[in-house]
């Protein structure tokens, strides 16, 4: 793995474009700012074509002979599929408006890490194959020829792109380009080309049930320990229950949850919440996975992972299903699910058992968030709460770029903060709601090959914690998503030392008062409940 | 898929150095990718870490979490961070032959 420069190495980002054009500067693959390969048992076990070793380093990529029709045709194929792709294609007039709201761009300086050229690298191929100006004039009109080069250089900026579409906030057209990605990433998987980091955890959910690869024993256990967890810092002991067919309501999360740090805090405290209000829910062990790593991957293969959440829904007899705190599990809920596999007929539009209130936004999915359940407990007075328990920390708030982005998603969970602390600071509103930086390394980038990119894209984020912590002392960053909760502590480590990561309902366990619970005298991660809250790290 | 020599036999890694069958796994072995990870001496508490992550892999077809290992193991993370300076995830279990966790962890 290669080593990570220093902050103080990094931060020195040089934004003078290179001195020749975009199209004569071939990819320079250095390590720590691309994905390893997909290994071939994950593309067979998924039946994707051409298995087999390659590495990005290499300079033998190890393509079909007919590399260049398979590309032309899934290009054409998609054009008459998708006519965003089409529009896209030709209605950006290249204003530039989306070109520094990137936070690749901002991290790295690479003029194709602007939003407008990323898609230019489709769009170049677009204009040369497929319009009649780019056929006969070429390059005079920015098209240019599909070689093995274009190839490569999609596969490092495509993954370089984590689909957050805070560049297409401010696109004048509402050309959205993580749908350029999406498309692009597609055109690549045409030829076997996908990141392991994307495909193990595809492989892993479509064979096991979960992106993480936990088998139902395993599962089993890991929940087992978090109900232990929970009664040595509470004296109750939850009962949840695994595959109960009958149950009112089917609970899924993302499996990041339920078997990393941090993110376990955050199930703790979902399980304490259910058990605090009696709900009627069951776990499954097969579908075990709020989040979706095909939405990284492919329209079919989103579909496959997505359709396992609905069937186990059915098969259980629930009427509805609650989501946990996960980042694109709800982009592909709120906009892909309903004309994928949906609507979800079976179930029934979910009412809450609790308060009554009908999720009339979830009556096609039949899939609530999380957040709205417990903000709607809350409203209702039907959970009592002591925030003190989290004075320890100053706490800011990292919209998720897709419950912000693909849902709209801004007060349900700034509504629970204000709740479940007293001491909650607001980043600069460019940097926050629809406007959010990414952590990034969402979109599948998340791996550990990858950190120098990581901590590139992640910059602006951090340095906006930055500016809280400085002004306010802010300690701790929470979030509704696991990627986040996965991938900011290392962000923090290195731009912002002493700023935690927590998930929302982790505050929730916390500040919950549970009917019959022993005095708490530690958070949920066995820590005292008072500090001086200035400087101790969580 | 690279191979590496580890304690005499050929052993398929991936580009970390994971090995790829936990099968070939052996104390031996244990002792070779120890040295990859500049851990030099494997102590009686590098044992006692990983054979628990051994023993929990075996069972469960997975590394446990990493809280469920501290508990278990009676070590706290700071402390697995000096037996094993690339942590519990890069340096125990790539020791332990387990493979790389995936996902969002």
């Amino acid at each position: 793995m290669a080593s990570l420069p220093k902050p103080e190495e990094l931060v020195k980002i040089d934004y003078n474009p290179p001195r020749r054009g975009w199209m004569d500067n071939p990819v320079e693959f250095r390590r720590g700012t691309w994905l390893y390969a997909a290994k071939p048992r994950h593309l067979e076990a998924l039946g994707l074509p051409n298995p087999r070793e390659w590495s990005p380093e290499e300079e033998d990529w190890k393509l079909p002979p007919e590399w260049r029709e398979i590309v032309l045709e899934g290009f054409k194929e998609r054009l008459e599929r998708f006519r965003s792709l089409k529009l896209f294609m030709d209605i950006c007039s290249r204003c530039g408006a989306c070109a520094d709201k990137c936070h690749f761009f901002i991290g790295t300086g690479d003029p194709r890490n602007m939003p407008v050229l990323r898609a230019e690298l489709l769009r170049s191929i677009y204009r040369r194959y497929f319009t009649l100006s780019g056929r006969m004039t070429g390059k005079l009109v920015g098209a240019r020829d599909l070689t093995e080069e274009v190839i490569k250089e999609w596969f490092y900026y495509f993954y370089q792109c984590t689909e957050c579409r805070r560049c297409s906030l401010f696109c004048p057209f509402g050309i959205d380009t993580a749908e350029i990605t999406m498309m692009g990433r597609e055109l690549l998987g045409l030829l076997g080309i996908y990141p392991d980091w994307i495909i193990a955890p595809v492989a892993n959910c479509y064979r096991v049930g979960n992106h993480v690869g936990i088998e139902p024993h395993a599962f089993r256990d890991m929940v087992d320990f978090c109900v232990d967890e929970i009664e040595n810092v509470t004296g109750i002991r939850v009962e949840p229950t695994f595959n109960r067919k009958g149950a009112e309501i089917l609970f899924i999360a993302p499996s990041g949850d339920v078997f990393a740090d941090p993110g376990i805090y955050t199930f703790m405290g979902y399980l304490m919440l259910f058990h605090e209000i009696g709900l009627d829910y069951t776990l499954s062990t097969y579908a075990s996975e709020g989040g979706n790593f095909g939405l990284f991957t492919s329209h079919e293969v989103m579909k496959r992972l997505n359709a396992k959440m609905y069937d186990e829904a059915r098969r259980l007899g629930v009427k509805w299903i609650l989501g946990g705190e996960c980042g694109h599990m709800w982009r592909v809920i709120h906009q892909y699910m309903d004309t994928m596999n949906g609507p979800a007929d079976s179930l029934e539009e979910p009412v809450s058992p609790l308060t009554g209130t009908k999720f009339e936004n979830a009556r096609s999915t039949k899939m609530v968030h999380i957040c709205e359940f417990t903000a709607d407990l809350i409203r209702h007075g039907k959970i009592q709460l002591d925030p003190s328990r989290n004075d320890v920390f100053k706490v800011t708030f990292h919209d998720s770029c897709n419950p912000a982005r693909a849902m709209g998603f801004f007060e349900e969970p700034r509504y629970i903060l204000r709740k479940v602390c007293n001491r909650f600071y607001e980043m600069p509103e460019n940097t926050i709601r629809e406007q959010t930086f990414c952590c990034g390394s969402g979109g599948g980038l998340n791996a550990d090959e990858n950190m120098e990119m990581r901590m590139r894209g992640g910059f602006p984020r951090a340095n906006a914690v930055g500016y809280v912590r400085e002004k306010y002392g802010v300690n701790l960053l929470a979030c509704i998503c696991a990627i986040d909760r996965a991938v900011l502590p290392a962000l923090m480590d290195y731009w912002v030392p002493g700023v935690g990561v927590a998930g929302l309902h982790e505050l929730v366990g916390n500040a919950l008062v549970m009917k019959g619970e022993a005095e708490r005298t530690t958070t949920l991660r066995g820590e005292p409940l008072k500090g001086s809250g200035d400087d101790e790290n969580t | 898929m690279p191979k590496m020599v580890l304690a005499g036999i050929e052993i398929e890694v991936d580009e970390d150095g994971f090995i790829q069958d936990p099968d070939k796994w052996n104390e031996a072995v244990a002792k070779a990718l120890a040295e990859t990870e500049g851990v030099t001496e494997l102590t009686e508490d590098h044992w006692k870490v990983i054979n628990y992550l051994r023993e929990y892999y075996l069972k469960f077809g997975i590394a446990p979490m990493i809280r469920k290992l501290c508990k278990d193991t009676g070590f706290t993370l700071k402390q697995i961070y000096d037996l094993f300076p690339s942590g519990p995830a890069k340096g125990a279990c790539k020791i332990a032959g387990l493979p790389k966790p995936t996902g969002c962890v």
